[in-house]
């Protein structure tokens, strides 16, 4: 490209280089070029190779699910099922319990958390401790959360109790620092002066991020907390531990065994009856029906970020 | 809200204790009491603790360049933003497929397809030690194990990579083509090295996750749980921390669970130190 050709836009750096290379009136030699080609070629083979296995394992779980996507899947348990038939319905409301009462304990708390650490913490000595705990908690692996539920609750209950909330306290452990960074990195987004603004009419402090910092943040807000559960809804190893596993419905929290569609998927190929095909396919439609759940979560979020945009735009 | 950055505080003090009261008998308890047969604490989490840090250095190793290629392909070599977005979105969704479906897709998808890899590995490269003995006949070995995790860990270390490339100072990348630099040679002189400690923090993130992966492993892995060994493709493959715990917790009772508990604590203390590590390189990077 010519110096007159880009008179007309702004140069980028691309075309710096091109004009280098006219001055100089001679290109990269060609063990340069070839060594450049190579680089690009590794590139695109490293997006391949990350693409390969996600496009395998949505390809399994589809050819392999729809075998036994069918309507029998949604209305039966494992309940006295030892072959053919079968379904996910116990596992299916167990997650949903789970996961809401995650929720409800995580959410508010990972938010007032944030709401603490942006608007009231500032550089005081608890907001430290609370960003640093955080960060730990982030690194606790998912099964060592599993384990300290467990700890907690044969301490309150005595040994071997397993239940549905102490699933959801488990993972309740994992989602906590989720919600917490992802609300603080929204609240900080809301622009100062509108603060000021509210603060300078005369508005007290909790009114000002009641009226003016929430509804400005609600929909980042509310992406953050879709991602945490669309985190926690595939968690297997703590529900594995504490919640258990049934072949019957279970809508209590507080007592008994609860299926969870993740753990299901497991039971389903670690303790297979005699007709192996059976189980295998269930898994898969296990599977298929987590993952569609999953996508679901992730689209849903996505469709929320044009507003966090715009806050960006403002600051 | 005070109350509740204390509670989230407490929550995390609260694992710590209930770990140590439930697992603290274990580091005292002797032989009898502990699963696998084991003669004291440390004889049962020495191999394990080799396999979990043997399984998450194989997927480091096999998730380490890719992540790189991802990201420079989201940054600096993204033929337009869009491009960069979506790929951003393929990795969001790698990232949110639950473990347990990599475990189920890792054995009975990757494995069998690996056996004839591993038999042609064992034929050619038998005199290395990775490589001797018998091939697995199922597949299930420590280096599918790998590679499953690393399939797992990939999307995150890409996504820290790609921050740190995104910061480099575009006039240094300008400088660097109107050296007349080629594209690669741009990258290789201003891009990688100002992003170093962002893909050292990147690859320790990733090293956290994978230590404390456990589904994919404990369903693919056929292992056994006091062997150290560094055959990559035999049949008996060493266990990991997480593994042997998903494994064994369902039918333990008294003291078995509290070694379990304390197999927790260890996993839990080797996880946290990685990103400790993780962590001051990336301020290092920052504060420079």
């Amino acid at each position: 490209m010519s110096v007159a050709q880009t008179l007309g836009k702004q140069p980028t750096a691309a075309d710096a280089a091109d004009a280098a290379v006219t001055l100089s009136a001679s290109r990269p030699s060609l063990a340069r070029r070839t060594k450049n080609r190579i680089a690009s070629g590794a590139v695109v083979c490293a997006v391949a190779l990350a693409a390969i296995p996600l496009a395998l394992v949505i390809w399994a779980a589809l050819t392999r699910g729809i075998e036994r996507l069918d309507l029998a899947l949604f209305t039966n348990s494992m309940w006295g099922v030892v072959g053919q038939g079968g379904g996910l319905l116990h596992a299916l409301v167990g997650t949903l319990l789970v996961t809401g009462a995650t929720a409800l304990i995580a959410i508010p708390l990972g938010l007032a958390a944030a709401i603490y650490l942006t608007e009231y913490g500032g550089q005081r000595k608890l907001a430290g401790i609370t960003r640093r705990a955080v960060d730990i908690m982030v690194s606790i692996p998912s099964i060592v959360a599993g384990l300290a539920a467990y700890a907690l609750f044969s301490l309150l209950l005595g040994p071997g109790t397993r239940s549905g909330l102490a699933g959801a306290v488990a993972l309740a452990m994992i989602m906590i620092p989720v919600v917490v960074r992802s609300s603080e990195e929204v609240l900080r987004l809301v622009p100062g002066d509108l603060r000021e603004a509210g603060l300078a009419l005369g508005s007290p402090r909790w009114r000002v991020i009641r009226k003016i910092v929430l509804p400005t943040a609600l929909p980042g807000l509310t992406a953050g907390a879709v991602l945490g559960v669309a985190r926690i809804i595939g968690e297997t190893a703590p529900l594995l531990l504490v919640a258990g596993f049934t072949d019957a419905m279970n809508y209590n929290l507080a007592e008994g065994r609860m299926a969870t569609l993740p753990v299901f998927i497991y039971t389903q190929w670690s303790s297979k009856g005699l007709d192996t095909a059976a189980y295998d396919q269930r898994a898969w439609a296990g599977a298929l029906v987590l993952m569609a759940v999953v996508v679901v979560l992730q689209l849903a979020a996505r469709a929320l970020p044009p507003q966090i945009a715009k806050l960006r735009r403002n600051r | 809200m005070r109350a509740a950055a204390v509670a989230v505080s407490l929550v995390l003090v609260g694992v710590l204790v209930f770990l140590a009261v439930k697992g603290s008998p274990a580091f005292t308890a002797g032989a009898g009491e502990l699963p696998a047969h084991a003669a004291n604490f440390w004889a049962l989490a020495g191999p394990l603790a080799f396999g979990s840090l043997w399984v998450a250095v194989i997927a480091l190793v096999f998730a380490a360049l890719p992540a790189i290629g991802v990201a420079l392909a989201a940054t600096i070599y993204a033929p337009s933003p869009r491009f960069g977005r979506f790929l951003g979105a393929v990795l969001d969704l790698l990232a949110a497929v639950p473990s347990v479906v990599f475990g189920l897709w890792g054995l009975m998808v990757l494995a069998p397809a690996m056996v004839p890899i591993y038999e042609w590995l064992h034929r050619y490269l038998g005199w290395l030690p990775f490589f001797s003995g018998q091939p697995s006949v199922t597949g299930r070995t420590v280096l599918t194990a790998g590679m499953v995790v690393a399939v797992m860990i990939l999307p995150i270390m890409a996504a820290i990579c790609r921050e740190s490339f995104a910061l480099t100072p575009p006039a240094l990348i300008e400088a660097a083509y109107a050296l007349g630099a080629t594209r690669w040679e741009m990258v290789r002189t201003a891009v990688l090295p100002v992003a170093r400690s962002g893909i050292v923090a990147g690859g320790m993130l990733g090293l956290g996750r994978a230590l404390g992966e456990t589904m994919a492993v404990a369903m693919v892995l056929s292992a056994i749980p006091d062997l150290i060994s560094v055959n990559l493709i035999s049949s008996q493959n060493p266990s990991t921390i997480a593994q042997f715990i998903a494994s064994t917790f369902p039918e333990s009772t008294g003291s078995q669970v509290s070694a379990l508990i304390a197999l927790g604590l260890v996993l839990f203390a080797i996880s946290l130190a990685v990103s400790v590590v993780g962590r001051r390189v990336a301020q290092q990077g920052v504060s420079r």
